[in-house]
C-alpha cells in the first residue's frame, strides 16, 4: 500500500497532418525522457482534431489553421474553453539552380508559372529558358497548402497545378532535379532546403518588398508562405500536459528543424 | 513379403508427394484468383463513386475529385513501347551473339553475367538513371528537364534486357544444328545463315522474349518514378518522349501510402490496379499463346 501503483498518464493528442510527423517526433523523444508517461499521437486533419478536443476525447488537438468562430462557439457551448498555444512555424521556400539569375518573384508570378500562365524565364527577368515546375506529391499537406496559399492566391477558385507539373516523391528528388537542372523551380519546407539551391525571395505583391524566408522573416510575418503551427487545449493545461507543452516551447523546437519546420525562435 | 511391403509404401508416399505437389500448385493459382477478387473488390466501387466520364478524362489530380487514367494509361504505354523498341533489337542480337557467334570460353563468361544483371534493384537502376541519365538526356537532346519518358525507357529497356537475352538464347539454342549445318552447306556465310536461317526459326521465341519484356517493363514502378517526373499530362505531342510522364504504377506506389482508406481515391487507386492486371494478363495470354503454336507444330522450341 505505500506505492502508489504507478498508472502511466496518457495525452491523448490527434489533428493535422501536417503536424503528425512533427507531433510524433514530439512525443517519442519525450516519452524516451519521461516513461512515465504515454503520449498517443493521430493524424485525421485539423478539424478532426479540433472536433475531438471539443468532444473531451483528445487532450490536445493538432492544428495547421486557427480555430473557426462556430468551432469556438461549439466548444463555449460544451463547456470548454479552447486555449491556443503556437508551437512551430511552417514555411515554405520557393527554390530555383544556383545560376539561375532570377532571385525575386511576387506571389503572382510564382502562381501564373505554377499554373502554366508562365512557361518561359524570360518572362521573369531570367535567361530565354523554358521553365520546368517541380512539386511535391499530391498527398502531401505541403502541397495543399502551396496550392491553397499560393497557386490560389489564397482565393476561393478552382485553379489548379499546370499538368506539366513534375510531382516527385520525395524532398530529396526536388533537391536533386533544382541542383542540376538550370530551369527548374520547385518548392519545399523550409528546414528541407539545401544551400546548393538558391531561395527566392518572396514579395506579396510588387509593391511590397521581396523577403527571403528564415527563422526571423518568419516568425515576424513578414515572409508570405508561411504559417504558425498550432496546438489547442481544453482550458488552461494542467499537470503532465503542461508539462509536455513547456516542453515542446523549449527543448522540443530542437526537433522542429528537423522536420522542416521552422522553430519559434 | 518384404518386397511387397516396400512396393506399398512406395506407391502411399508416391501418393503424398503428389497430392502435396498439387495443392501447392493449385494453391498458386487460387491465391492469384484471390488477389484478383481482392482487387475487384475495392477498386470496383469507384464506379458507383465516379462517373465513367471523370474516369475516362485527361485529368488525374486526385485530391480534387479529378481520376482521369487516360493519361497514365498513356504514360506507360509510350515508357514501355520505347522501352521495347530500344531493348529487343539489342536483346536478340546480343542473345545472337552469345549464342551463334562468341567462342565457348565467351559464352561460358557471359551467360552468368546477363544473369546477373536481371538482379540488379530497380531502386538502384532508379538512383543511377536519376542522376546519370537524366542529366545526359537533359544536355544532350536539349530536353527542359531529363525526368522524361525516354529517361524512363532507357532505364526500362536496360531492366528488360536480361529477360528478353536469357528467353531469345534460348529460342535460338533449341533450332537444330541441322538448319544451320543446312545453310553452311548451300553456301550461305554465317551472317546470312544466322539472319535468313536461325533466327526466323525462332521466331516465335523472339516473340515470347519481347512479350515477356513488356510485361516486365509495364510492371516496373520504383525506376520509373523516380527517373519520369510523375507529371500526369497528355503525351500527344510530336515531342512527348521528351517530356515527363507519370504511369500507372509510378500513381499506385506514390499515392496508396498516403490515401484515406474506403475513399473514392483509394478505390481508384485499386481500379487501376484491375486495369494495370488485365494488361499484364493478355500480355502474358499472348506470350503463352505463341509458346503454345510453336509447341503445336511440332517443330522448334
Amino acid at each position: 500500500m505505500d506505492s502508489t501503483p504507478a498508472t502511466a498518464q496518457i495525452i491523448e493528442n490527434k489533428g493535422s497532418d501536417t503536424l503528425v510527423n512533427l507531433a510524433l517526433a514530439w512525443a517519442e523523444a519525450y516519452m524516451g525522457l519521461h516513461p512515465e508517461v504515454s503520449i498517443s499521437v493521430t493524424g485525421g486533419g485539423s478539424g478532426t482534431g479540433i472536433a475531438a478536443m471539443i468532444n473531451g476525447t483528445v487532450d490536445i488537438a493538432n492544428a495547421s489553421r486557427e480555430m473557426k468562430a462556430e468551432e469556438i462557439a461549439a466548444s463555449q457551448a460544451n463547456g470548454i474553453t479552447p486555449v491556443e498555444h503556437t508551437v512551430a512555424q511552417d514555411a515554405i521556400a520557393v527554390v530555383v539552380n544556383p545560376n539561375n539569375p532570377v532571385n525575386k518573384l511576387t506571389l503572382q508570378q510564382i502562381s501564373d508559372i505554377y499554373m502554366g500562365r508562365i512557361t518561359n524565364w524570360r518572362e521573369v527577368g531570367g535567361f530565354n529558358r523554358p521553365i520546368v515546375l517541380l512539386s511535391r506529391e499530391s498527398n502531401s499537406g505541403t502541397y495543399v497548402y502551396f496550392l491553397e496559399n499560393v497557386v490560389r492566391l489564397g482565393q476561393d477558385n478552382d485553379w489548379l497545378f499546370s499538368p506539366d507539373t513534375l510531382l516527385m516523391p520525395s524532398s530529396e528528388g526536388i533537391s536533386a532535379e533544382v541542383r542540376q537542372n538550370p530551369n527548374a523551380i520547385g518548392y519545399d519546407g523550409l528546414g528541407y532546403v539545401t544551400s546548393d539551391q538558391q531561395v527566392v525571395a518572396v514579395a506579396q505583391d510588387r509593391n511590397s518588398p521581396y523577403v527571403l524566408p528564415g527563422v526571423d522573416t518568419v516568425n515576424n510575418g513578414s515572409y508570405p508562405i508561411s504559417r504558425p503551427l498550432y496546438m489547442y487545449t481544453a482550458g488552461q493545461p494542467t499537470g503532465d500536459i503542461k508539462e509536455y507543452l513547456d516542453w515542446i516551447l523549449g527543448d522540443g523546437q530542437t526537433l522542429v528543424t528537423t522536420l522542416g519546420f521552422v522553430p519559434l525562435q | 513379403m518384404s518386397g511387397n511391403r516396400q512396393n506399398g509404401s512406395g506407391h502411399s508416399s508416391e501418393f503424398v508427394v503428389e497430392s502435396t505437389i498439387r495443392v501447392l500448385g493449385l494453391s498458386t493459382i487460387g491465391l492469384g484468383l484471390l488477389i484478383f477478387v481482392f482487387l475487384l473488390r475495392e477498386g470496383l466501387p469507384v464506379l458507383a463513386e465516379v462517373p465513367l466520364t471523370n474516369f475516362l478524362d485527361v485529368r488525374w489530380y486526385p485530391t480534387f475529385g479529378l481520376f482521369g487514367i487516360l493519361p497514365l494509361l498513356l504514360g506507360s504505354a509510350l515508357v514501355t513501347v520505347t522501352a521495347i523498341a530500344i531493348s529487343l533489337p539489342l536483346g536478340v542480337a546480343t542473345a545472337v551473339f552469345v549464342r551463334e557467334v562468341a567462342p565457348n570460353w565467351a559464352r561460358e563468361i557471359l551467360k552468368p553475367l546477363i544473369e546477373v544483371l536481371a538482379g540488379i534493384p530497380s531502386v538502384v537502376l532508379g538512383f543511377f538513371g536519376m542522376s546519370l541519365v537524366a542529366p545526359l538526356v537533359r544536355e544532350t537532346l536539349g530536353a527542359p528537364t531529363g525526368l522524361t519518358a525516354l529517361t524512363g525507357a532507357l532505364v526500362l529497356a536496360y531492366m528488360a534486357l536480361p529477360t528478353i537475352i536469357s528467353v531469345a538464347e534460348d529460342a535460338l539454342d533449341s533450332v537444330p544444328k541441322g538448319y544451320r549445318d543446312g545453310g553452311l552447306a548451300m553456301g550461305a556465310t554465317q551472317w546470312q545463315t544466322i539472319w535468313r536461317v536461325v533466327v526466323p526459326a525462332a521466331r516465335s521465341g523472339i516473340v515470347t522474349a519481347g512479350m515477356l519484356g513488356i510485361g516486365r517493363a509495364i510492371g516496373e514502378t520504383m525506376a520509373v518514378m523516380m527517373v519520369t517526373g510523375n507529371a500526369a499530362r497528355m503525351p500527344l505531342e510530336l515531342d512527348a518522349i521528351l517530356r515527363p510522364v507519370r504511369t500507372v504504377t509510378a500513381t499506385i506506389a506514390a499515392e496508396m501510402g498516403e490515401v484515406a482508406s474506403g475513399s473514392a481515391h483509394y478505390h481508384a487507386l485499386f481500379a487501376l490496379g484491375i486495369v494495370l492486371f488485365l494488361i499484364t494478363f493478355l500480355i502474358n495470354l499472348t506470350a503463352a499463346r505463341a509458346i503454345f503454336a510453336k509447341r503445336r507444330r511440332g517443330g522448334l522450341r
